[in-house]
């Protein structure tokens, strides 16, 4: 992993001198704050009801409930914003041809890819930390389970890796930002829907497209429950884009 | 120090270099010289470990570039062609993230940033942003990326392309300089810079290397022919053909129609100078100016990369005198 401090902090540096992850930054928090009011609202509306119906009220947590629909909806939105705080990785190396600096120094391939990756996960989990003052507070007002806020924000990192391995691989593919987001925007999209045809597939093909849906692996997480086989999921997930625009980048040298 | 032995590479169906073979001795400087298109970035990009050739292998200080190619990679610095630099960043940041990725260690970063700045003249500008940098200071960026940790091979491609002559000399006075305790290729188009600064120099044209020596030798080995410059006053007298006649001259040649100016071509073996001299004389055209004149470098290189095409079609060493070779 010779080269991957250097490529680690150039692309931190780069992301943090990039208007576009200030908008990025920008969209995720405001989007952020309105479904923590709509949760909010939501939470004290259903509250209230539960409050007139204690028969019910004992067999539905709340909490679980809210916080359960607001990570689904921050991936959802994330979706969008992880490629194009992506796009730049590599198509901006290859068009403007610094990838032949990046490919001529000391640096090897492996690091590359994993410090541009690391540096764009990095940027991530400050934009998640950003959210975090409203649901602590949220949580604490409500009732302190932490279980399921720590296992929410886990499940949210994780899918957000993924949508960025696959963001850097789309990236490596062409010297197009644009191009690169909107690759990354469409397969994303179907891997988000894919557990949607599952009913529709059968049993057979339904479970494969059950198992390669990020939502069905985030649901879990978002329930506040730790399962090391929905771990596995992201972790491959990301373990596969990154060997994709690791081999990606070795045949873009052999092509020359 | 730099071996390229029979490098070959296709990019697609289309060969750019053709069984390049050619070394680099420790502390040489050389020169790589050819016409737009010839391969000369494509051969260097082999022996930078930018991209693997087809077929061939080229060593760096005995190591092959496919096998060791993270070691070899500290051994040069590269200038790439057309300068590609991170330029949304500082000099300092970029020079910075250079020295960090040569593995030069945290504490010692600043200095040799410091040493390749105060090297490459850039002092004032270190703190500014690449893109609001003219040409020729991204130039010299370019350069500065090269010289860090302090290579002890250099590859440029193109280093004085697009600057203007005073900044030429300064940087070919940097060549000069790093060439004393160096190895370093270079590759060019304007010849005059590289017989000044290399001890010699590789001609490619269509992906083939087709000389190799020290810019006198080439020029020598070349000349088949004199060249004479004549000028006279009158040019309405019919001279030509009466030249021709003489014996040892090969061919005679209007420099330009009705300008009074001729090239004419002669055998080296003898001076046939007082003849046309006296022939003029007695045509009474009016002698202005006769003088032998050396064939520049340009139109060794110009015989060099066009010699199939002379071969081809036979008698039109006009091609070969008047192109231009691009600067
Ligand atoms: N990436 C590429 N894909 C396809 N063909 C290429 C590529 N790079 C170079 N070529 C072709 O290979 C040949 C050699 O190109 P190369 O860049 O090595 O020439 P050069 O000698 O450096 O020319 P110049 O003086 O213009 O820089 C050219 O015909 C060029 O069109
Ligand atoms: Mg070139």
């Amino acid at each position: 992993m010779k080269g991957f401090w250097p490529v680690y902090k150039k692309e931190l540096y780069a992301t943090f001198a990039s208007p576009i992850f200030y908008a990025v930054a920008f969209i995720f928090l405001v989007v952020t704050g309105i479904f923590f009011y709509l949760i909010l609202d939501y939470f004290n509306h259903l509250s209230f009801e539960l409050a007139q119906n204690p028969m019910f009220a004992r067999q539905v947590n709340v909490m679980e409930i809210a916080l359960r629909s607001f990570f689904l909806n921050l991936s959802f939105i994330l979706l969008f914003l992880a490629p194009l705080i992506t796009m730049r990785l590599y198509a901006e190396e290859r068009r403007s041809g610094t990838i032949e600096l990046l490919f001529t120094y000391p640096i090897s391939d492996s690091a590359a890819v994993a410090g541009k990756f690391a540096a764009s996960a990095t940027a991530y989990l400050l934009l998640l930390v950003g959210t975090m003052p409203g649901i602590i507070t949220f949580a604490l007002i409500a009732s302190p389970a932490w279980k399921p806020i720590v296992a929410g924000y886990l499940g949210t990192f994780m899918i957000g890796c993924s949508f960025i391995s696959l963001g850097l691989f789309t990236s490596s593919l062409t010297q197009n930002q644009i191009i690169s987001a909107f690759a990354a925007f469409g397969m994303l999209l179907i891997l988000w829907f894919i557990g949607e045809t599952a009913t529709l597939l059968g049993p057979g093909l339904g479970s494969v497209a059950e198992y390669l849906s990020v939502t069905r692996h985030f649901d879990a997480f978002a329930k506040g429950v730790l399962d090391s086989r929905d771990l596995i999921y992201y972790l491959l997930f990301v373990t596969l884009f990154l060997f994709l625009t690791h081999r990606q980048m070795n045949s873009y040298r052999w092509r020359g | 120090m730099i071996e390229a032995e029979g490098l070959t590479k296709f990019y697609g169906p289309i060969a750019a270099i053709k069984d390049v073979s050619f070394q680099v001795k420790k502390g040489e400087i050389v020169g790589f010289l050819g016409p737009n298109g010839a391969g000369k970035s494509t051969t260097i990009r082999i022996l930078t470990c930018y991209m693997p050739p087809t077929s061939g292998t080229a060593r760096v200080d005995g190591l092959d570039c496919m096998e060791r190619s993270l070691e070899i990679r500290k051994k040069i610095g590269y200038l790439p062609e057309n300068v590609p630099l991170y330029r949304d960043s500082t000099v300092r940041r970029f020079l910075r993230f250079a020295a960090s990725a040569k593995g030069i260690s945290g504490g010692k970063i600043e200095k040799e940033v410091r040493r390749v700045v105060g090297m490459c003249g850039l002092e004032k500008e270190v703190n500014r942003i690449i893109s609001h940098l003219s040409k020729g200071y991204r130039q010299r960026v370019g350069l500065a990326q090269a010289l860090i940790s302090d290579p002890p091979v250099l590859v440029l491609d193109e280093p004085t392309i697009g600057l203007d002559p005073t900044q030429i000399i300064e940087i070919r006075h940097l060549v000069q300089e790093l060439g004393h305790n160096r190895t370093i290729l270079l590759s060019s188009h304007i010849l005059p810079e590289v017989a000044q600064i290399c001890g010699r120099v590789l001609i490619i044209s269509k992906g083939e290397i087709v000389a190799t020596d020290s810019p006198k030798n080439l020029t020598s080995q070349l000349q088949k022919t004199t060249r004479i410059m004549l000028e006279v006053s009158s040019p309405a007298i019919e001279i030509a053909p009466a030249i021709e006649k003489i014996r040892g001259v090969q061919r005679v040649e209007a420099d330009a129609e009705g300008s009074g100016k001729f090239i004419i071509e002669a055998d080296p073996s003898s001076d046939v100078r007082p003849d046309i001299a006296r022939m003029v004389v007695e045509k009474g055209a009016g002698l202005l100016e006769l003088r032998a004149v050396q064939l520049s470098l340009e139109e060794i290189f110009m015989q060099l990369v066009t010699r199939e095409e002379i071969a081809e079609k036979a008698p039109s060493l006009e091609e070969t005198s008047h192109v231009e070779v691009a600067e």
